[in-house]
């Protein structure tokens, strides 16, 4: 199993300075986007709109994190299918707010 | 860039009698990470809170049958603070319906049959050594361990165990006394369990699995863990968040759960208020739905396996089996509040849940008529295994199509919370699930023992149990119709309306006497079958799946030669061969 | 007795056993802090009134702490990367650093705490603080949780290296991606809890 050391050969090394490159731009665009997240707060937006946008923000940068740090955007097939349904599932759970104000229509 | 490690080609898994260093005692058999052991672990603990939970219940029977009667003898066994002159205090009574669910529900049946089911057979059955992380795996257990004796000591704390239902509605349990705060952290453990079994299922599944194996000839029963080994990894969190946040109002005071303005014996209860009490009920539920589905799959995966093998015949409908189980999956976890049909909720959230409880039933249904029709034509081997997994299909079939009346919201709110749900979910659990487990028991007690157990006392056993099941649940259908509603301490005796039915309460009262009385003869034989057991070969019951080809019982790794799969699961009487099985891994 | 494709992949998958593990165990996450997260929607939106964050919390610290996060994510992977291109050595400064930083956001945090809990406003005192105190503390406990394993790795785990140092590389991988969630979860919980 030790030998599988000399798999990682100087190509693999390379392939790793393209990715530290990129590391080191999603940080930055992390930071912009954290500086933008505060700075949007300091605007007195409506409820709605202040929840939308720092959502979107949010998730912007969660995309950065999972995709770059966590690699997701290169992970294979059943990691994907994993995900999509825990994401099913997460959509079912974020449903009981809406659910329980709901009124008996759908969307209060 | 995906995994830092090359592609290297398989090693074949060699089975070691002897290792590198012999392990001493403690890591053979209490910390071992063989699946073998654990499974046999987790399968003894379960046995041993089902026995409990059952005998909690006798104990509560006897209040039911007799309301306000002294028991003799035993009823001076738990004191005044509990049954003062022998009878029963309404909070003991309470003690005892909620960890009678509590206990069979998360330390008796998804032990056995996740844990130690699971554990024992899926390595065995997928041709692997072992799961995928046996440390992990060991872990599982011993947090499993931990909860139970969490649960077993908030008996003896100040008030007593958990007293709101194994369902902890809020604010009740918000308000109960210390064994409720240990029944949470008991919980935790217990998820936690659950969520590291899971993963290590998962995984095992898809990567461990012998060279050949394709998930379309995976055993019905593969199919019925995986599954809900997911159920099991994405519905158990939100219970696991619920849990803090009752913790919290618990202990540092929140209101998570507490709309504010309560009183509690005459006093208004201090807190900020602001909190929702169905939040409790919509998180529990979100769990507790897929944990019904938890209780049924793996049972409806060991009748599959010993239906196949003892009609010597295919499962008929095998593909229609799994995209129903598939689908079960799925479904189950978008049907939660039909446990909620009282709470309020509008027309249009009704309507949502009734329908999707009724799409439910359909995959359950496919399910179970596959495996009726799996008898047809079969050459039926009436032994104990075989009977209990036959029994299971009306049992099920009565549980599930009492469930349907349920599902409508109108049709529930004369029967939300009486004894009809109890004789619902009982059927579905009890003469269903735990006849799985009997069966599955009985038949793979050879594969981990060498031995096989007595069929005249399996046969006895499952007399017994099978008339005395259909005494105790039975008639609680009758009373659950007349209106009587479940957790009442004197049974409805203060209501005119139940007089009617109050006699059946007896009648159930000595059904489960006697059903505990038959359970002793399954107890005696797995016993005295450990030592004195007819010893069995590797294949006793000439089956055709691949755990069958490790020696009995299986040494650490499993197989001598790794095998491989050639072929469906079920080839039972495939015209032409020698014998009237071809196994899955015979070349 | 090996289990396999423990350290090598499956050819079908494409993946190692731990890597498909960790994803599991972030999917069940992912389902733990999406019910607080609903359920702080649900109090939220059913409370007559509600405070914004900034006006009960301390954003310039938190702020910190995300920079402080994120910069642990960084140095994370790179701790990674620096195993993939065999320098140890990068690897123990990098992941020491991921250590440290960890360590900074418990301490800011708890400041934080400290400076709440003397001006009495605990999680008993209203919805908010209830639901600031238990997302933040159960985050706070994955971030002791994360530095646990990862000073597990910096330091006795890492003999694993000079043994099997492709096993070890990828249990550093898997430790990262529980890492990097628990920074996501703070992504989405510092603007939610502090800015609205």
């Amino acid at each position: 199993m030790s030998d599988h050391a000399a798999d990682m050969t100087s190509d693999h090394a390379v392939d790793i300075d393209k990715h530290v490159r990129i590391y080191i731009s999603v940080f930055v665009a992390l930071m912009i986007l954290t500086v933008i997240t505060v700075a949007i707060s300091y605007l007195d937006l409506s409820v709605p709109v202040a929840v939308t946008v720092a959502l979107v923000v949010a998730t912007i940068k969660g995309s950065l994190v999972a995709c770059y740090f966590m690699h997701l955007i290169s992970e294979k097939k059943l990691i994907y299918w994993v995900l999509a349904v825990t994401v099913a599932f997460f959509i079912a759970l974020m449903a009981l707010p809406v659910i329980t104000h709901s009124n008996g229509y759908w969307i209060a | 860039m995906s995994d830092s490690t090359g592609v290297a080609p398989p090693k074949t898994h060699v089975a070691h009698e002897v290792h590198h260093e012999e392990l001493g005692f403690w890591r053979k058999y209490v910390f071992s990470t063989d699946h073998k052991v654990i499974g046999i672990q987790y399968a003894v603990t379960g046995m041993l809170f089902l026995l409990f939970g059952f005998s909690l219940m006798m104990l509560m029977r006897w209040q039911l049958a007799y309301p306000g009667a002294a028991l003799p003898l035993a009823g001076q066994l738990f004191g005044e603070a509990r049954m003062p002159g022998g009878t029963m205090l309404p909070e003991f009574y309470n003690e005892l319906g909620a960890m009678h669910g509590t206990i069979m529900v998360f330390l008796g049946v998804v032990p056995l049959a996740v844990g130690g089911f699971g554990n024992f057979v899926l390595p065995l059955q997928i041709g692997a050594p072992d799961m995928a992380f046996p440390k992990i795996n060991m872990v599982s257990y011993w947090c499993l361990f931990l909860g139970g004796i969490t649960m077993l000591g908030s008996f003896f704390v100040p008030g007593g165990a958990a007293q709101s239902g194994w369902t902890s509605y809020t604010p009740l349990a918000s308000i109960a006394g210390t064994g409720q705060t240990w029944w949470l952290i008991g919980m935790i453990f217990l998820i936690t369990s659950s969520l590291l079994g899971a993963l290590n299922f998962i995984t095992t599944t898809i990567q461990i699995r012998a060279k050949g194996l394709t998930f379309m000839r995976f055993p019905f029963f593969v199919w019925a863990q995986f599954v809900t080994a997911f159920l099991l990894l994405l519905a158990f969190p939100p219970l696991e968040a619920a849990g803090v946040m009752q913790l919290m109002d618990r202990v540092a005071g929140t209101a998570f759960f507490n709309p504010g303005g309560l009183i509690v014996s005459g006093q208004p209860l201090e807190s900020a208020g602001g909190g929702n009490a169905l939040l409790w009920q919509h998180l529990f539920w979100f769990l507790a739905h897929p944990e019904v589905y938890v209780l049924i799959l793996p049972g409806m995966g060991i009748v599959a396996e010993i239906i196949a093998n003892n009609t010597r015949k295919p499962l008929w409908g095998y593909r229609s089996m799994v995209y129903s189980l598939v689908f079960l999956g799925f479904m189950s976890f978008i049907v939660w509040a039909h446990h909620m049909f009282m709470t309020g909720m509008g027309t249009a959230m009704a309507a949502f849940f009734q329908t999707t409880t009724m799409i439910i039933s359909i995959p359950s249904v496919v399910i179970l008529t596959a495996l009726i029709i799996s008898l047809w034509g079969g050459s039926i081997r009436f032994n104990t295994p075989m009977l209990f997994a036959v029994a299971f299909l009306p049992m099920f079939g009565i549980g599930g199509l009492t469930g349907l009346p349920l599902a409508f919201n109108i049709a529930d709110i004369p029967l939300h919370d009486t004894y009809y749900v109890i004789a619902h979910f009982h059927y579905v659990v009890a003469p269903g699930t735990i006849f799985a487990l009997f069966a599955g028991i009985y038949y793979w007690f050879p594969k981990a023992t060498g031995r096989k157990m007595n069929e005249t006392l399996g046969k006895i056993h499952f007399a017994g149990s099978f008339a005395f099941m259909n005494v105790v649940f039975m008639p609680m259908f009758i009373i659950g119709m007349a209106g009587v509603s479940r957790r009442l301490f004197d049974a409805g005796s203060a209501y005119d309306f139940a007089q009617p039915t109050m006699h059946w309460n007896v009648v159930s009262s000595w059904g489960a006497w006697m059903l505990g009385i038959f359970q002793i003869p399954f107890i005696v034989n797995f016993f005295w079958s450990i030592w004195k057991g007819e010893t069995a070969e590797d294949n006793p019951w000439h089956a055709t799946t691949i755990e069958w080809a490790a020696p009995s019982p299986p040494p650490h790794g499993n197989f001598v030669v790794a095998p491989q799969a050639y072929r469906g699961p079920y080839e039972y009487s495939v015209p032409g061969a020698a014998r009237d099985f071809t196994a899955q891994h015979e070349a | 007795m090996d289990i396999p494709y423990t350290v090598e992949v499956r050819r079908d998958t494409g993946l190692t056993n731990g890597k498909i593990g960790i994803w599991l165990f972030l999917a069940s996450e992912v389902m733990l802090f999406g019910a607080l997260f609903a359920s702080y929607i649900l109090i939220r939106v059913g409370a007559p009134s509600w405070p914004r964050g900034d006006t009960l919390l301390d954003v310039p610290m938190a702020t910190l702490n995300t920079i402080v996060l994120i910069a642990s994510s960084v140095t994370m992977v790179m701790a990674w990367a620096s195993l993939m291109r065999r320098r140890f050595g990068a690897f123990r400064m990098y992941m020491g650093g991921t250590i440290l930083l960890g360590l900074v956001f418990l301490v800011v945090k708890y400041f934080e705490y400290s400076h709440h809990i003397h001006l009495g406003e605990l999680p008993r005192t209203n919805n908010f603080l209830a639901v600031y105190y238990t997302l933040t503390g159960l985050h706070g406990l994955h971030v002791f949780g994360g530095m646990m394993v990862n000073a597990y790795f910096w330091g006795p785990g890492s003999k694993l290296w000079k043994t099997n140092p492709v096993w070890f590389t990828n249990r550093v991988e898997h430790s990262g991606l529980f890492w990097h969630f628990v920074d996501l979860v703070w992504i989405f919980l510092f603007p939610t809890l502090y800015l609205l």
